[in-house]
């Protein structure tokens, strides 16, 4: 097994391009929580003509809910969720500069499109990773949606979150080669 | 008859939803340790070593596992000779609003269409049966969404028979991906009617990890799914790799002769179930 990538987030095109289908990585900086609610909010917001709640350019974005976290601790358990279904949402969210989203599973042929065509890339943790996730965040507040609950919209600050590249911006897809090499039928 | 107090069932109720949580069961445990060991793709090895990892972290810190503790999902067996003193039903909610605040776990449950979040995790789902004896069984198993949305239910034509029931499980699978956190269990239901079959299809999933059906050829039809299953090469976490599935595990009921209902309800490397006896 490969050494893994570190990264740094909010990220820049030099970092995207450097990443392939397959690579581990180690992500240190900042990260924006979003989820199914969230996502339906940011998405009426620009239908209305509104702003984000945060400037989206360059950002990280991970399917997230979290458990509640107990006195004193900064976050509970922070396993990635399954990010097709926001697939909806998420190329208008690259086309105004989101470059990276971290999940779970696989996404939608829009969501691969607009990855490739505005070199973006998608990052799978393992789900269920939840409380060994939860060591790399070591700091987290609520930037909007408080009423959403574990679906708000948090800043996290993180560092060396585990994470494996799926979809980077030359159309390298994990699942495909990953199982391709795997498979035993036909 | 036996006396049995409400206030018993809450607290237990209460404890077994934050230990289903934070402690995996060791039939989960030891079936992950052995698919480590015998998994051929480097990556899914690390994943496999990731879980590992991430079980042991939250059952030494008394943190949930995964961050979606789930819907709370019960299977009592209420002894014939128990009298209670007050609501069944009632019990277990109460237990439920105090297990998911006590243990800080994630409260997952919503009004269906106005998604309005009931903020405690009640309902619980609770399925009851009544059997013999003086003593109350109740089982948790609390389910993510992440599993339980991949799993699916056909009612297949009689002539489809078991090359169909195999086609339709398998496609299930291999649909399904990564999504639902392989690893996984799959509980078969074959038979019954449209929602005994889903049922039968849950109930599997509580048999420890890998034990057969008593049924010689439902167990072989198990091991087949297994093998087709694992030679998809979907692996740990979807990445590709020889563990897909750590068991299948079928419940069969007899049906109409018109009929052949089939449900497959997939189960996440994160099998959580505990249960206690009163």
């Amino acid at each position: 097994m490969s050494e893994p990538v570190r990264i740094s987030a909010p990220l820049t095109d030099e970092i995207v391009g450097k990443l392939r289908a397959g690579d581990k990585v180690l992500i240190s900086g900042v990260l924006y929580t979003a989820r199914d609610a969230a996502h339906k909010r940011l998405i009426e917001l620009l239908d209305a003509g509104k702003e984000l709640p945060f400037d989206i350019k360059g950002q990280i974005i991970y399917y997230v809910g979290p458990t509640p976290e107990r006195p004193g601790q900064v976050i509970g358990s922070a396993g990635p969720t399954t990010s097709g279904r926001m697939d909806a949402y998420t190329p208008r969210l690259i086309e105004l500069g989101l470059k990276g989203m971290v999940g779970k599973g696989a996404r939608s042929k829009e969501v691969l499109d607009s990855i490739r065509k505005h070199k973006a890339v998608y990052m799978a943790a393992v789900g269920g990773a939840a409380a060994l996730i939860r060591r790399s965040i070591k700091k987290a507040e609520i930037v909007a949606y408080e009423d959403l609950g574990p679906e708000a919209i948090r800043r996290l600050e993180v560092v060396d979150f585990p994470a494996i590249v799926v979809n980077d911006a030359e159309g390298g897809d994990l699942f495909m080669q990953g199982v391709q090499k795997y498979r035993r039928v036909s | 008859m036996r006396q049995v107090s409400t206030k018993d069932i809450t607290d237990k109720v209460r404890d077994l939803c934050i230990s289903a949580a934070c402690d995996l069961e060791p039939d989960m445990s030891t079936a992950l340790r052995a698919a480590r060991e015998k998994e051929e793709s480097p990556l899914g090895k690390e994943v496999l070593g990731q879980i590992i990892e991430n079980f042991e972290i939250a059952g030494a810190e008394g943190l949930p596992m995964c961050q979606d503790t789930g819907i709370s999902v019960f299977f009592v067996e209420l002894g014939r000779d128990v009298a209670l003193d007050g609501p069944l039903y009632d019990a277990i909610n109460d237990g439920v609003r105090l297990g998911y605040k006590d243990g800080y776990l994630r409260k997952s449950v919503c009004h269906p269409l106005k998604r309005i979040n009931t903020g405690d995790n009640t309902p619980a789902i609770v399925h009851t049966s009544i059997v013999e004896g003086d003593k109350l069984k109740i089982k948790i198993a609390p389910k993510g969404a992440g599993s339980e949305n991949m799993s699916r239910l056909k009612m297949l034509k009689p002539a489809e028979g078991v090359e169909g029931i195999k086609a339709f499980v398998v496609e299930t699978v291999r649909e399904a991906g990564g999504n639902p956190c392989p690893p996984i269990v799959l509980g078969v239901g074959i038979g019954g009617s449209f929602e005994k079959c889903a049922m039968l299809a849950k109930k599997a999933l509580l048999r420890p990890v890998g034990t057969k059906n008593p049924d010689p050829d439902l167990v072989q039809l198990e091991a087949d799914l297994l093998k087709m299953i694992n030679d998809l090469g979907i692996g740990p976490m979807g990445f590709g790799g020889r563990t897909t599935a750590l068991a299948v595990h079928i419940e069969a009921h007899p049906c109409h002769i018109a009929s052949l209902p089939v449900a497959v309800n997939i189960q996440c490397h994160a099998g959580r179930h505990k249960e206690a006896v009163i």
